[in-house]
């Protein structure tokens, strides 16, 4: 999969990102050069204040670096606008985030339509049958109609993964997706984004803490202070385990969804 | 973000406070309606007066001395040549000089009481020639008009206005009975017609021969071509011919004031179209203010409007936040919030042309103070008021929409 010729999902060099605070100055990125692959499913860790959500920020188009480059997809993003970043939003990648961060009032369809609704040249049918097969493909066919407060928040999660997927972005990016979750959703949603990375081929760059989140993916980044301090990959990906531990290594959507 | 989504997610969310956005359209709501009925009673005046005015005949003419030396002249005995004579209403009926004048009725005028009896009132004398009741349009109820024997005779004959001869007589018909007017006592020959609710109300007049009110009552001298007359009144052929006869009126007036080109008119000619000009004039002034003062609530609406903009914005920061980062450009969530409040104010609007509408209806005809009100709805008022509530909305909702459209969506997001 990361053959030479290929053009990066994405390629840091000597990001920095900092913030004024008051008279002090943070480096919340410090010198970050890093070069994720097509199909790479990676997992950022590190101790709280690492930077590991400014990166996050910063690959999803909602931040710009101080200084140094980042190419989307072979694509110079620091020099872009406002509006070409929020097109960049639109088209080339999903967020994942851990509080959900969904429209309360709005049901789960329309939660998943939202993305659409902003691109443009899609007919209400259009973004209605999308979101069902978004929500379809997380497990949540029975939930269409159900309002955020109605759902559990491993559902809601699973409405947020939906969200990201819908307009079928070549990148995923998830903060702390299972930051709010019992061990179970958590491996729910593991197994999603491991499923979208082996099966759909999408890259999935996912923030964790939890140990057994990072040994699902296949490399380990490490953040200390901005910087990072480890880059690794991992042997043998295994799927979390849950209480009620996942039996068979799912390979097909209806095994996912359950 | 088309419109068609935009305008749902922009009812969806103001539908979504339904309390809230009922509280802020009714700021607008009442100021639009009452644009709406204050609008109705004023244009309603307007015309009202207007058809008053109508009812006079639009081929009335009235001359008066051009100069404020009048009174004095008047009451002086003449001699100035601002004074209009009873020669000069003579020569401006002329076949040759003034061929559009079909009538011309001069009049004096006195002031003083009326006794008959134990009962005394006080009265506004007319001193007239017997063409004056069909210069004005009046009719003799009972009795005889003043003839122009009477003038010829400065008899002391009076006509009565309706008002006065209920109050000096009672339901009696006071013709053939005598008052003393002015000191004077009188022979009550005809009584005039209620002409309640014109514009000119002659109620409370009496008419006397004009030689009567110059010689005897005011006790001026001179010879009857030479008196003094307060005013002119002038019936043209048709409506048609009003402005050649004005102008041959002046022309003759000019020739026999011996004014030179230099000389400004010493008369002053007025058309009942000036005057419904000018009552529309003073009337349109009076309907910019009541619609302004309506305005100034249409403005406190705004601001009520603003101010739960802001609110809202602030409280869905964190909304503002998702959409930024599912793709929304910062003109989609400006076009949002912007969407929203006009969407309240011209829901509002809609709202207040309905209820403006509904009082203005049901308040045609109303009675207050004794007045009858008399409204009249305007499509085009409406029509504006709409177009304002719209423009009010874009005008408190950018501000607010502005402020939502600039939040940074990192920061957006992590707000609580
Ligand atoms: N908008 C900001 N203004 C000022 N400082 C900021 C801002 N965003 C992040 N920082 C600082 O940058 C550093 C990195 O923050 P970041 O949120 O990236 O950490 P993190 O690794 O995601 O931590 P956590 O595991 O707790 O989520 C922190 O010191 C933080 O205080
Ligand atoms: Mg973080």
């Amino acid at each position: 999969m990361t053959s030479i010729t290929t053009v990066p999902a994405i390629e840091l060099t000597n990001v920095t990102r900092e913030f004024q605070v008051g008279s002090q100055l943070v480096k919340a990125l410090d010198g970050v050069s890093l070069t994720i692959q097509p199909g790479e499913m990676v997992a950022i860790i590190g101790p709280s204040g690492s930077g590991k959500s400014t990166l996050m920020n910063t690959l999803g188009c909602l931040d710009t670096p101080t200084s140094g480059s980042f190419y989307l997809n072979g694509h110079d993003v620091s020099g872009l606008s406002d509006n070409q970043l929020a097109e960049t939003r639109s088209h080339q990648l999903g967020f994942v985030f851990q509080s959900y961060n969904l429209l309360p009032r709005e049901t789960a369809l329309s939660n998943v339509e939202l993305p659409l609704k902003y691109s443009g040249g899609y007919s209400g049918k259009d973004r209605r049958s999308a979101a069902r097969t978004a929500l379809d493909r997380v497990g949540l066919s029975h939930r269409y109609d159900h309002k955020p407060v109605q759902m559990s928040g491993g559902e809601q999660q699973r409405v947020g993964i939906a969200r990201a997927l819908v307009k079928n972005p070549e990148l995923i990016l998830a903060d702390e997706p299972t930051g709010n979750l019992d061990t179970k959703s958590s491996a729910e949603v593991i197994e999603m984004l491991r499923s979208l990375n082996e099966i759909d081929g999408k890259t999935v760059v996912v923030v964790t803490h939890d140990p057994e989140v990072a040994e699902a993916t296949k490399r380990i980044i490490a953040f200390r202070d901005g910087q990072i301090v480890e880059d690794r990959a991992v042997v043998k990906p295994s799927a979390p385990k849950t209480e009620a531990t996942v039996e068979t290594q799912p390979d097909s959507e209806s095994e996912i969804s359950e | 973000m088309n419109f068609g989504i935009l305008f749902a997610t922009a009812l969806g969310s103001v539908g979504a406070n339904k309390l809230r956005a009922g509280l802020t359209l009714l700021g607008i709501v009442i100021g639009v309606s009452s644009v709406i009925a204050m609008m109705a009673v004023g244009r309603g005046a307007q015309v009202s007066v207007t058809s008053r005015i109508s009812d006079l005949g639009t081929d009335l003419i009235t001359v008066r001395p051009g100069n404020q030396a009048l009174r004095f002249a008047f009451f002086g005995g003449g001699g100035n040549s601002d004074v209009l004579s009873f020669e000069d209403a003579l020569a401006l009926k002329d076949a040759v000089f003034t061929p559009d004048v079909r009538l011309v009725a001069p009049e004096n005028s006195f002031s003083g009481s009326a006794v008959v009896g134990g009962e005394n009132t006080f009265v506004s004398g007319v001193g007239v020639t017997a063409e004056y009741i069909d210069a004005r349009n009046l009719t003799i109820a009972s009795g005889r008009n003043i003839s122009n024997a009477d003038v010829q005779n400065t008899a002391l004959v009076a006509v009565l206005g309706s008002q006065i001869s209920e109050s000096l007589f009672g339901n009696r018909d006071p013709v053939g009975a005598t008052a003393k007017i002015s000191g004077r006592q009188f022979t009550i020959v005809g009584v005039l017609e209620s002409q309640q609710g014109t514009i000119f109300n002659p109620d409370n007049s009496v008419l006397v021969p004009i030689t009567t009110a110059h010689y005897r009552v005011n006790g001026g001298k001179g010879l009857l071509d030479s008196i003094a007359v307060s005013s002119i009144n002038i019936l043209a052929t048709s409506e048609k011919t009003v402005e050649s006869a004005r102008a041959s009126i002046a022309t003759v007036l000019r020739l026999r004031h011996e004014l030179t080109a230099d000389d400004d008119d010493d008369f002053l000619i007025t058309t009942q179209q000036d005057t419904i000009e000018t009552l529309e004039g003073t009337q349109g002034t009076f309907v910019i203010l009541l619609g302004s003062i309506a305005g100034i609530s249409l403005l406190v609406g705004g601001i009520g409007v603003m101010n739960i903009m802001l609110v809202s914005v602030t409280e869905r920061t964190r909304e503002i936040g998702i959409r930024r980062a599912v793709g929304a450009k910062r003109r989609d969530i400006l076009f949002q919030f912007v969407t929203e409040a006009v969407l309240m104010t011209f829901g509002g609007g809609v709202l207040g042309v309905l209820a403006g509408w509904a009082i203005a209806y049901f308040g045609n005809g109303a009675t207050v103070d004794g007045d009858i009100i008399e409204t009249v709805i305007e499509t085009h008022i409406a029509v504006i008021a709409l177009a304002v509530s719209v423009a009010v909305g874009l005008f408190f909702g950018i501000y607010p929409a502005v402020r939502a459209a600039s939040l940074n969506p990192i920061e957006a997001l992590r707000h609580e």
